[in-house]
């Protein structure tokens, strides 16, 4: 017998020691059918005005454009502002907005070890951690907001839902099975590992900037 | 990884003495500790959460083998390779031979304790490989050539000179006295190593059976990386890891970081379903999960089955007063602290681990913590039952216990008796109140503290002389 064989007979031999009772098996159907959501914490707050409190909390720097047209001149703001170089990769849908006219080289392409601003969308954002989804695909590479030393990503307004268990309900609605890689990212990448003295930049991105946008 | 738990007393022993590891152990269980309970209080219905998690951990063990099928056909739809594994050896080979077909020389390693257990680094080393840990102190534990100390936080043993002098002497670079220059200078040397490395082998917090996905949890971004930039990727973990549910996991996810970090969050929640997809840029190639059963299925048809809820978040070591003091090497294998208590006796078996479980109060802060309420004190009880039973228990101990008993069945004998010795202590005791030196059995007790010494009268004598009072 294989060990896969072996393994799955002793899981039934131990349940079957441990007296669980086996009538359960229509529970697992069901739990795989319609996943039930358990145990909320009471979210009484504005979906917007709490995940702005926790990109705060988590060392995430915030903007807030009307329409697309603004995100080159926010882009501009926050990297002059922060003394960054003004030259970034980006997700395909940023590539055909004015970069030249804010004086910012923009190339549209996976990140590589040297970029240093890598601009991002989001699928969707979690009020509650102050989080970003990302999914990967053709049109969103994961280095872009992983391998530069900044990263700035797009949230749109309407897009910012309380909850993972919310997030996990609109990718299955809206995209059906999971891409290969769905990241949740709550601000700079970070480490304690020394001494329990907090770092930012462990291997990631040292500065999130999050651009929300209502259109 | 060898199992050392047996020299649990002299190894603790010469950990108290360690001033450097007594003054790390203090900093982190401040900082962990503190932290938790913040971001816990935040939750209105903690409680109801915990109990909640509980049940789904519960629920999916009882029904392991359907959670398993179901994420492995959802795995293998999406263009897993799906490995299974009964032994140390049979995951280590297994890792070999993906390594050796994809013609990997380097490979990038993020935090996994199935891999500790497995002693994966060293068997890949041996087979000409390279293999760079990539979590900040994973990477110093490396170097160092250690194993880790906390499940959470590997190097938490080392101080900030340890590690200046380490790097100074590994990297060839000027000695840094800064952790946050420390840190960057780790960026440095290991981001090179992310975009040239061939396979990137990751750990599985979860395994998500709904859709057959893999989940990492970190807060550095190596796993990121290690998940995204290797043509190869191979995620190592073990059975008991499977959640039902994508929900399910948003449920477990606010607790684990809460417990293990204070985190409301940790930075990067990854999960993978797959290789990379046609018209992807980046991903791997090809994705390999090998489920590991050492010790599981015993531990799941045992008495000791709750101690499978386990979500590795470390709390129950960093709320612990015997972890507190002597840090986690002492316990001598991959898991410290109360749960190492009981999975190391638990897999190894329980004649290789006889200190462990009894190297506990008790006092259930564990118990309490625990974010997936394993009854961690019933479970070391229970295991001292066990050694009691297979005749594993000192002669000390057992004719102590039966010297007890024997008194214990006696009242009036157990009434002469405790006078005498109440009346000895408080004479022993003197000006100070305190014995400094106990003879036979006491000394253990008594070489490193002091035992207060009893006022002379017996509890029985104060309350029957209470009870008198208040009658007349």
């Amino acid at each position: 017998m294989s060990a896969r064989e072996n393994i799955l007979a002793r899981i039934r031999a131990a349940n079957k020691t441990a007296n669980i009772d086996d009538v359960m098996d229509g529970a697992v159907a069901d739990r795989l059918g319609s996943p039930p959501i358990s145990a909320l914490p009471k979210l009484d707050w504005e979906s917007e005005v709490h995940f702005k409190l926790r990109c705060k909390e988590s060392a995430s720097s915030l903007d807030e454009i009307a329409r697309i047209e603004e995100l080159p001149s926010a882009v501009n703001r926050y990297l002059s502002k922060n003394v960054l170089p003004n030259k970034a990769v980006c997700w395909p849908e940023f590539l055909n907005l004015s970069w030249a006219a804010e004086g910012i080289q923009m190339e549209s392409r996976g990140a590589i070890g040297d970029d240093k601003v890598g601009l991002t969308g989001s699928y969707c954002a979690v009020a509650e951690t102050g989080t970003l989804v990302l999914l990967s695909g053709p049109d969103s590479h994961a280095t872009t907001s992983l391998l530069p030393e900044t990263h700035i990503a797009v949230v749109q307004r309407s897009r910012i839902v309380k909850t993972m268990e919310d997030a996990w309900r609109l990718i299955r609605g809206e995209v059906g099975s999971l891409p290969r890689q769905v990241n949740f990212i709550s601000g700079p990448s970070r480490t304690a590992d020394i001494e329990m003295t907090l770092v930012y930049g462990a291997h990631g991105p040292f500065r999130v900037h999050v651009i929300i946008i209502d259109q | 990884m060898e199992l050392t738990s047996h020299q649990f007393k002299s190894v603790s022993s010469a950990k108290l003495k360690d001033v450097k590891l007594q003054k790390a152990l203090y900093q982190a269980k401040d900082g962990f500790v503190v932290s938790r309970a913040k971001v816990v209080a935040e939750l209105d219905n903690f409680e109801e959460i915990r109990q909640a998690a509980a049940d789904v951990r519960d629920h999916c063990l009882a029904h392991l083998d359907l959670y398993l099928e179901e994420w492995e056909k959802q795995a293998q739809a999406a263009g897993t390779i799906v490995h299974w594994a009964e032994s140390y050896e049979e995951l280590n080979a297994l890792v070999v031979k993906i390594a050796q077909d994809n013609k990997v020389k380097k490979i990038i390693k993020s935090k996994s304790m199935v891999g500790e257990e497995t002693g994966l680094n060293q068997y890949v080393e041996g087979h000409g490989i390279e293999v760079k840990e990539t979590d900040l102190g994973e990477y110093i534990i490396q170097q160092a050539d250690e194993h880790p100390s906390h499940i959470i936080a590997p190097a938490t043993h080392k101080s900030k000179d340890d590690v200046a002098d380490l790097f100074a002497e590994k990297h060839q670079r000027p000695r840094l006295d800064d952790a946050e220059k420390l840190t960057h200078e780790a960026r440095e040397i290991l981001r090179p190593h992310f975009l040239d490395a061939d396979m990137g082998i990751t750990g599985a917090n979860f395994m998500i059976a709904e859709t057959g996905s893999t989940v990492i949890v970190t807060n550095e971004g190596n796993g990121r990386m290690t998940t995204t930039m290797p043509r190869v990727h191979v995620a190592i973990s073990s059975i008991e890891k499977c959640l039902p549910t994508l929900d399910d996991f948003a449920l477990i996810m606010r607790l684990l970081p809460r417990s293990a970090t204070g985190q409301v969050i940790s930075n990067y929640v990854s999960m993978t379903t797959g290789p990379k997809r046609t018209g992807d840029k980046d991903g791997p190639g090809a994705f390999h999960v090998i489920i590991l059963d050492v010790g599981r299925t015993r531990v799941l048809g045992s008495e000791l089955r709750e101690a499978l809820r386990c979500i590795r978040c470390g709390a129950c070591m960093n709320h612990c007063p015997v972890y507190q003091n002597v840090g986690g090497h002492a316990y001598g294998w991959v898991y410290p602290g109360p749960i190492g208590s009981v999975l190391t006796p638990a897999y190894n078996g329980i004649e290789n681990a006889i200190d462990l479980p009894n190297a506990a109060t008790l006092c259930n802060q564990c118990g309490v913590v625990c974010p997936v309420k394993i009854p961690l004190p019933d479970l070391m009880r229970k295991l001292r039952e066990r050694q009691y039973e297979k005749n594993l228990k000192s002669s000390t101990e057992k004719w102590s216990l039966r010297f007890w008993a024997y008194l214990a069945l006696r009242p009036k004998l157990y009434s002469v008796v405790t006078r005498v010795m109440a009346r000895a202590g408080k004479v022993l005791g003197g000006d100070s109140r305190r014995i400094k030196r106990m003879l036979f059995a006491g000394q253990d007790w008594t070489r490193h503290r002091d035992l207060p010494a009893p006022r002379g009268r017996t509890f029985r004598d104060i309350y029957i002389n209470k009870n008198k009072t208040a009658n007349r």
